[in-house]
């Protein structure tokens, strides 16, 4: 039997899992991360945009502070977030920037003086502090009130995955990539590590652990269509159910607009941004139609609604990929494509052949709205530790910790990544170092030599299924039943299908019987884990009679907080059972900073209130109107949260003197 | 109208001793704006299960899926099948690094000795108070080190270097562009004599011939001759 000791086992090393690694190992833990791919290749490097984080050094930025950045994550959220956990989020954001900085992020820094920037679509000269100069810059995303997200260029993701990377690596941690996760060793609700698959060799072996955190980002591959990366299957999510882990939320998907077809690489929002519109078949343009005050502009996830209920009407162009509509910037003309969106011209290009900046139809983009993000996850609570198994942690998008409730803005996401390295790492590392077990060695053995079965029973099975049809059909499912625009019926069927396709999966023939490198053998175990993700993400679906954030059912349009402001727990009762079981966490809105309300943008009155909500805002009001003092000590009789020191000291800013 | 396409893959899995190197030869319809992961997914799905290949990103961003594509090192994902006119495409794993399976090799390894060969991290005695101002940088220098922080370890410039097929422990035009990138970084405070140290052999700066091919098959673009020449100017002064 093959068996590995460590104090901390870290599965998953994108941006979470790697800066989870550097926090164990600076209190003396021994370190081990896993992953499926070398980790500068994991999903996080494919993050373009930039990360969250209000410094407020550049003069668009002035006036950003935690409250700011607090405020928009909520609405965002559309308030299915966790609000004590948004507080430690943004409190911690600048320190993780600065922190990043010093590791050798090359973030984007403000010049002093003019420059010329587009607002509005017009325009505008904007002047930089003298005394900013050579700080950290940022820039505009939708959702927030201030500039407040940090890049560099267009590849953020990259850049920070390489210094958190590099600094792990400095300190030592053992970094195993070509590993695999295939199941958590788990007794009486304790975790005490995995059993990992050489993806190199073949072979198993089990990896024993003090604690055992997850940070095995998203699930996007469950959609046929997603921008996700290919690896982004969830089986992490999957081990955890089947060692009967609780999910949080996992119907709360998020759709981009403009992913291009077929390949569903992002094409960033400042197409739109700067004056691209989107047309039909008929290169009429519609959104004006849908949306005459926002049009094209108009949040993401109404955007995406708007394009889907445009093809549904037969107006989507056909090609050999499906239905799509076409993405125009031709109309910005040649100069400001390639000084502006160098990088959509090359994407364009390369992919799909096309010159964007061609005139007129020659340089249409074919896009469609694909999954992008997965807000739901692994519950856990603010420590990062799952609810219901002990020595189990996650962080990361594989989590739900929650912060980003059923909707999460853009650049929250890389910035959620470290910055829930920083703190559930740190309180991952105390339990490692507290936690000292005796392994029962019999325990991780019956493990081991249950996966071992399992795939070679695999390999022995002589049903008539394929797994690779299996697989398309629910993608396919997934996205044509629990996609954009959601209901009671289509919904219904979906789980149904599921299940049965589930149950099909347990009787497939493999056609090669190699147990070592075999393709086809790592289909046959990982698509019942996809089955697995799928149907929570369907049933909860099925289950919110509501409409919140990215979750929006046609035949309960509003959303309803006095229902439904919770939190949809999926797990899997018994290992046979074909669909999950659920039940809900009640978030307590007497305990929330800033009680339900209206987002400020979307359609107005398009809740069902909750009269809690009132009540608490009255008392929020009350202690705001006598409360005498700075708006920390407001903040914490509001909602007092806990945090670690270090990163609960006040953040410097420009312009600190004024406050 | 669409063709037909053909590609051909070696085929090889070097961990069980019955199987031997050939060439498997697949024939499907391309599609518009087919490229070679999109090829290769096809086939993988429906005429040949049992071929692998490493796709992480399948948009250029992520550096995993290095091939000999035609004779040339090139990310597969950024290939599109209707480059080729005769529709006949052969495919073979990279050079240089361990052979996993097929088309899949083992870069992250050979990465990993790099980095840490070359030290790929800022050094610094500094402790950073993360509550405080970060360190101001001019922004020509950020946007400098940025350029060469685009690296994305993806192995083709090792791939095409004839030092790094002959001598196992080069570290190649990535490791010396990494020491480049450190050594323009205000946050690290390492000096040429400890950058000497490092790359100051045959293994190192003294190694390359000169040859570019580096920077010819560099899928970024990086500047890797000029900044391979800097250095070695840097390294004969020390
Ligand atoms: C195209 C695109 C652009 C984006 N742009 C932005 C942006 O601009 N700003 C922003 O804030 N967010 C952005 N996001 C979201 C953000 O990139 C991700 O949410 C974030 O990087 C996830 O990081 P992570 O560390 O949680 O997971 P990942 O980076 O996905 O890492 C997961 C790790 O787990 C490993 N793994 C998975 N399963 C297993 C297993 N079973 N066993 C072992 N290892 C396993 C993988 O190998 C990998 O190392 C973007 C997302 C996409 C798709
Ligand atoms: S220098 Fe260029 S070719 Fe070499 S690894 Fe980096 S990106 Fe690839
Ligand atoms: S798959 Fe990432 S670069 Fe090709």
């Amino acid at each position: 039997m093959k068996i590995k000791y460590t104090d901390s086992l870290i599965i998953g090393g994108g941006l979470a899992g790697l800066r989870t690694a550097i926090a164990t190992s600076a209190k003396g833990l021994s370190t081990i991360v896993i992953s499926l791919v070398p980790v500068k290749r994991s999903h996080s490097s494919a993050a373009q945009g930039g990360m969250q984080s209000s410094l407020g050094n550049c003069i668009m930025g002035e006036g950003d502070n935690e409250d700011v950045h607090f405020a928009d994550t909520v609405k965002g959220s559309d308030w299915g977030c966790d609000q004590e956990v948004v507080r430690m989020f943004v409190q911690t954001a600048p320190k993780a920037i600065r922190e990043l900085a010093s590791w050798g992020v090359p973030w984007n820094r403000i010049k002093k003086g003019d420059r010329e920037v587009v607002i509005n679509t017009k325009k505008t000269t904007i002047t930089e502090k003298e005394e900013a100069h050579g700080l950290i810059n940022a820039r505009d995303f939708g959702g927030t009130k201030k500039w407040r997200t940090c890049y560099t260029a267009d590849a953020t993701g990259h850049t920070m995955l390489y210094a958190v990377t590099n600094e792990a690596m400095r300190l030592g941690v053992q970094i195993e990539d070509k590993k695999e996760a295939i199941s958590l060793i788990t007794k009486d609700g304790q975790c005490f590590g995995a059993i990992v698959r050489d993806l190199k060799k073949g072979g198993l072996t089990a990896y024993v652990a003090k604690g055992t955190l997850i940070a095995t980002g998203g699930y996007g591959r469950i959609y046929k269509q997603s921008t996700n990366a290919t690896i982004c299957k969830g089986t992490g999510h999957a081990i955890v159910l089947n060692a009967g882990g609780y999910m949080g939320n996992m119907e709360a998907i998020q759709f981009h607009p403009t992913p291009i077809v077929p390949s569903g690489i992002l094409l960033t929002e400042g197409c739109r941004g700067d004056g691209g519109v989107l047309r039909d078949k008929d290169g009429y343009r519609f959104m004006p139609d849908y949306e005459p005050e926002k049009k094209d502009l108009a949040s993401r996830d109404v955007v995406s609604r708007r394009m889907l209920e445009h093809i549904k009407k037969g107006k989507g162009v056909m090609s050999p990929y499906g239905e799509h509509l076409w993405l125009d910037i031709s109309i910005l003309g040649r100069k400001h494509i390639e000084k502006n969106l160098r990088d959509v011209q090359d994407i364009s290009k390369t992919f799909n052949g096309i010159d964007p900046a061609d005139k007129d139809k020659k340089g249409w983009m074919p896009v469609l709205p694909m999954q992008h993000y997965s807000m739901g996850g692994i519950r856990v609570t603010p420590k990062g530790e799952s609810v219901n198994i002990k020595g189990l942690f996650s962080c990361g998008e594989s989590a739900c910790w929650d912060m980003h409730g059923f909707n999460r803005l853009g650049g929250n996401s890389v910035s959620e990544t470290v910055v829930a390295g920083m703190i559930v790492g740190d309180y991952f590392g105390d339990f490692c170092k507290k936690n000292n077990i005796n392994i029962d060695t019999k325990m991780v053995e019956d493990e081991l030599n249950k996966q071992d079965d399992y795939l070679n029973n695999l390999l022995k099975l002589d049903g008539d299924e394929n797994i690779y049809d299996i697989k398309n059909e629910m993608r396919i499912i997934m996205q044509n039943f629990v996609g954009i625009f959601r209901n009671g019926k289509d919904l219904k069927i979906a789980v149904e299908k599921l299940k049965t396709l589930l149950q099909k999966s347990k009787n497939i023939k493999i056609k090669n019987k190699c147990r070592l490198l075999n393709p086809e053998l790592e289909e046959a175990y990982k698509v019942p884990m996809m089955l697995k993700v799928a149907l929570c993400v369907a049933k909860g679906a099925r289950e919110r009679t509501e409409s919140r954030g990215a979750h929006h059912r046609e035949d309960f349009l509003k959303r309803d907080d006095k229902n439904w402001l919770n939190r949809t727990i999926s797990y899997w009762k018994n290992e046979d059972d074909l669909e999950p079981t659920l039940k809900y966490e009640k978030l307590d809105i007497m305990k929330m900073e800033m009680p339900p309300a209206f987002r400020g943008y979307g359609k107005k009155g398009n809740s069902i209130e909750n009269p809690i909500s009132q009540k608490r805002q009255n008392e929020v009001d009350k202690i705001t109107k006598e409360h005498k003092g700075d708006r920390y000590e407001l903040q914490e009789k509001l909602m007092p949260y806990e945090l670690q020191e270090i990163y609960k000291e006040k953040n410097q800013r420009l312009g600190d003197e004024n406050e | 109208m669409s063709r037909e396409i053909t590609i051909i893959a070696l085929k090889y899995n070097p961990s069980d001793e019955t199987s031997k190197p050939r060439f498997a030869e697949y024939k499907l319809p391309e599609t518009a704006g087919m490229t070679l992961y999109i090829a290769l997914t096809k086939i993988k799905t429906t005429i040949d299960h049992d071929l692998s290949s490493d796709f992480v990103c399948r948009a250029g961003i992520c550096g995993a899926c290095g091939m000999i594509i035609n004779g040339k090192p090139r990310l597969a994902c950024k290939t599109l099948t209707s480059e080729f006119k005769d529709g006949k495409i052969t495919l073979l794993p990279l050079p240089t690094f361990p052979l996993i399976k097929d088309l899949s090799v083992d870069t992250g390894s050979w990465m990993k000795n790099m980095n840490i060969r070359v030290n790929s991290w800022i050094v610094s005695t500094q402790k950073t108070d993360i509550s405080k101002f970060e360190k101001k940088i001019e922004p020509k220098v950020a946007e400098d080190i940025f350029e060469l922080d685009r690296c994305m370890e993806c192995g083709l410039c090792v791939a095409s270097c004839s030092t790094a097929i002959m001598k196992e422990n080069f570290v190649g035009a990535v490791g010396l562009n990494r020491v480049v990138r450190f050594s323009i970084d205000p946050h690290d405070e390492r000096n040429d004599a400890d950058f000497y140290e490092l790359i100051g052999d045959d293994d190192g700066i003294f190694g390359c011939m000169s040859l570019l091919a580096c920077e010819d098959h560099c899928p970024k673009n990086l500047p890797l001759q000029t900044k391979i020449a800097y250095m070695r100017r840097k390294m004969v002064m020390v």
